[in-house]
């Protein structure tokens, strides 16, 4: 015979103070657990959705980023005539050669500097993306120095918003656009002619080669076809794999800090439920003695106090994830180790991290229950009734 | 003398209690002294910098160069005693993880004006006679093993190519707070380098450093110093070192912002803990204080009972917290080899460490001392806890 689940639910609203502290400590544990998940999601989604699977990134080789990059036009020319690459509508090739330079922005209100990037582009790059969107204004006229800025810069730094100059390698340039690009690390870029940009840096060499492929499978072809050519010394990644790279180094940071923190956190936790629990069965001991003398079995007794455990971790996971869902209404900016340039992604919650949190609550309940629930078990009978 | 005893008995009488929130309160504290400490680690290359030197660089941002003509008009500014200068490298020694920061620096000025980083003569000699000669830090060359006359490859991300190097001296930081985690090598064999490889890069710098006469005149010296560059090819932007380096941090500032906010989220968790172990035991022993009251003792008796035990177990886990951090400090430093160049926990830590204990048992105390001073002697004596 099972002792209800009421029993458990009901000594919990016996001791308010008790149970809202014990719940609001877990509460606290699974919103910093669920927060970091988030966060982590949110760079992960970030980068990867940046990325097009039939596109294709080339860099110099070694370089590791286009902001180290440097790629001649010669050998630029050599990759814009590999077979492999797609042919537009007018017969085009599907190229965008670009400029990308990091320049140093205040950002509104406080002026501290922060490293955007400047993406020199060319009018095949925003074919090649179908993702960005102008948003606000008009695209920037080729031959002119106009330039359009990503969402996340425009409401962030100063003189990047529709209509406001930047100033930057002797000229100023005027935003005539905003563009979002789905939350994607294009966002955090501003985007100028390659042609007016690279005399305006001095720049006598392109930073990378876009490219789509005319069909995905072409990619080891091209691949090998570059590798191959003693001409040119670059590095040939899908767009796709590019970007994840680009997040190694802070998606692996962020993930360590958070399994180190949720873990140190959790201790902390469990020792609540724990203290509680051991208070819960001590204070009852007359009661635990009487519920075994009208005939409850030792197992209906330590299944009753794990589930008032679980019940009480169930609170806190519910109320942490409730917590961490309110956090994506922020975006984080900081500046990736890897390109060296800001980078702004928010906070994003998956059904999957909500289970996980909630997985982990429970975990956190059931450790803290188990020993206060066997010693509520193991009580003798006689004893127990005594104790009153 | 005996209300300390019968608190230390109270905080005794639960030992299970007592020794669970104690141990919850190791782990809190260690955790908030280890994050500060993370926290000050990102700080640190601020903290050592000298506001006795400027630092002057390319007005776009630090990607760009300057041209090596600056040096001579540089020298030339009233107010600036030395002139060296430095290239960020960017190399990868075998792996992308194996990261530590390498400059190509002009060896014969540079260390001049660095007087924290603690070269032996004869290997500062070597040094300068071995145009591929390095030097590195002492912790950096604990990490990796490196040792007198040993050559290193490390794989150019920013130059291309595999570059060779021998280490031909070691530094020592002048005290805790210098970075020893560093790589030099000569600017020239950079230079030379890149003169037959890629000519259009070779005679730049990446950064000036600028040594004043008068550390009272940085700002002057700074405006002067942009205002010679002004509508040049390359624009300049001068500040000290201290603000150059704090211009790194707050690139990074979500991430310190975030640290910071967490390990404050950690003392809130364990003040949830400590209030519920204070609660549970005022609850338990309220026929107690009514006895207590009854015998005559005033409320200010049961509040000072009360908030002692709460203090002393607070603070008996606080200590052995403090006392934890350091040992966890010097694991996760080496764990971390020259990611964080110094990792030491200050005084300031400990002595946060300490206060936030000492709050946590304060307002764990709170609640509980409120209701023992309030409760009717009668209601006491009749509650069962």
């Amino acid at each position: 015979m099972r002792i209800p689940l009421a029993y458990s639910l009901r000594n919990l609203g016996t001791r308010k103070l008790t149970t809202a502290l014990t719940a609001g400590g877990m509460a606290l544990v699974v919103f910093v657990f669920a927060a970091v998940m988030m966060l982590d999601e949110g760079l992960k989604k970030t980068l990867v959705d940046t990325g097009s699977y039939d596109n294709v990134v080339v860099i110099r080789k070694g370089s590791g980023s286009e902001v180290q990059s440097g790629v001649e036009r010669l050998q630029a020319a050599i990759v814009e005539s590999q077979p492999q690459v797609a042919l537009g509508p007018a017969g085009a090739r599907m190229v965008s050669k670009e400029l990308v330079v990091l320049i140093a922005l205040g950002k509104r209100g406080s002026d501290k500097p922060a490293n955007v990037v400047i993406r020199g582009v060319t009018p095949m790059g925003l074919v090649l993306r179908p993702q960005v969107r102008i948003v606000q204004g008009r695209m920037f006229r080729p031959g002119s120095d106009e330039v359009i800025a990503g969402r996340s810069i425009a409401e962030r730094f100063s003189g990047a918003g529709l209509g406001e100059t930047v100033r930057f390698g002797g000229r100023a340039w005027t935003v005539v656009g905003v563009f979002d690009a789905g939350r994607t690390a294009f966002d955090s870029e501003i985007w100028g002619d390659v042609d007016q940009l690279m005399p305006a840096f001095r720049r006598p060499v392109y930073s990378s080669v876009l490219l789509k492929l005319a069909s995905p499978a072409e990619f080891d072809d091209l691949y090998r076809a570059v590798d191959d050519d003693p001409r040119v010394k670059l590095d040939v990644k899908r767009e796709t794999q590019y970007y994840a790279d680009q997040s190694a180094a802070l998606s692996k940071f962020i993930s360590y800090l958070g399994l180190t923190l949720s873990v140190i956190f959790s201790i902390g936790a469990i020792i609540g439920a724990m203290i509680t629990m051991y208070a819960a069965v001590a204070n009852r001991t007359a009661e635990i003695g009487t519920l075994r003398a009208i005939g409850f079995r030792r197992s209906a007794v330590l299944s009753a106090f794990l589930a008032e455990s679980l019940f009480l971790s169930l609170l806190g996971g519910v109320l942490g994830v409730l917590l961490a869902s309110t956090m994506q209404l922020y975006t984080i900016s900081t500046m990736n180790w890897q390109s060296f340039a800001e980078l702004a992604f928010s906070f994003t919650l998956t059904p999957q991290i909500a289970a996980k949190s909630l997985g982990f609550a429970l975990v956190m309940g059931l450790v803290g229950g188990v020993l206060p629930a066997a010693r509520a078990a193991r009580m003798n009978i006689v004893n127990a009734l005594r104790a009153a | 003398m005996y209300q300390i005893r019968l608190i230390l008995k109270n905080a005794l009488r639960h030992k299970l209690r007592t020794l669970l929130t104690v141990f919850g309160l190791i782990v809190a504290v260690t955790a908030f002294g280890l994050l500060q400490t993370v926290v000050d680690a990102w700080y640190a290359g601020a903290e050592g910098a000298s506001s006795a030197r400027l630092v002057t660089r390319n007005a776009i941002s630090l990607v760009f160069p300057l041209p090596l003509t600056y040096r001579q008009k540089l020298r030339s500014v009233d107010g600036v005693r030395q002139v060296s200068n430095a290239n960020w490298f960017g190399g990868i020694y075998k792996e992308a993880k194996n990261f530590f920061p390498q400059f190509a620096v002009d060896a014969p000025t540079y260390f001049h004006l660095y007087p924290e980083y603690r070269i032996p003569e004869d290997q500062m000699k070597d040094f300068l006679r071995d145009r591929r000669g390095a030097v590195v830090g002492r912790k950096l060359a604990q990490t990796y093993g490196f040792r007198l006359g040993d050559v290193v490859t490390l794989k150019g991300t920013i130059f291309p190519g595999n570059w060779e190097f021998v280490i031909r001296a070691v530094y020592d930081g002048r005290d805790a707070k210098t970075d020893t985690s560093q790589f030099f090598f000569h600017w020239d064999y950079l230079n030379e380098t890149l003169k037959k490889t890629v000519p259009r890069r070779a005679n730049t710098v990446g950064v000036y450093v600028l040594e004043l006469a008068d550390p009272s005149r940085a700002a002057a010296v700074s405006r002067e110093v942009d205002a010679l560059f002004k509508n040049s090819i390359a624009e300049t932007l001068t500040e000290t070192e201290k603000a150059f380096q704090l211009s790194f941090v707050s690139m990074t500032e979500a991430i310190v912002v975030a640290i910071r906010a967490v390990s404050f989220l950690v003392i809130f968790i364990i003040m949830a803990v400590m209030a519920n172990t204070m609660a549970m035991t005022a609850r338990e022993r309220l026929s107690e204080y009514a006895t207590l009251k009854a015998l005559g003792f005033g409320p200010a008796f049961l509040v000072r009972l009360i908030t002692g035990e709460s203090l002393a177990i607070a603070l008996g886990g606080g200590l052995a917290g403090v006392a934890l951090t350091f040992p966890v400090a010097r694991a996760f430093a080496d764990q971390m080899g020259s990611l964080f160049p110094v990792f030491r926990v200050s005084g300031e830590t400990v002595l946060l460490q300490i206060a936030c204990a000492l709050m946590v048992g304060t307002v764990a105390a709170l609640f509980p001392g409120w209701r023992a001073a309030r409760v009717k002697i009668v209601d006491g004596l009749r509650s069962i806890g």
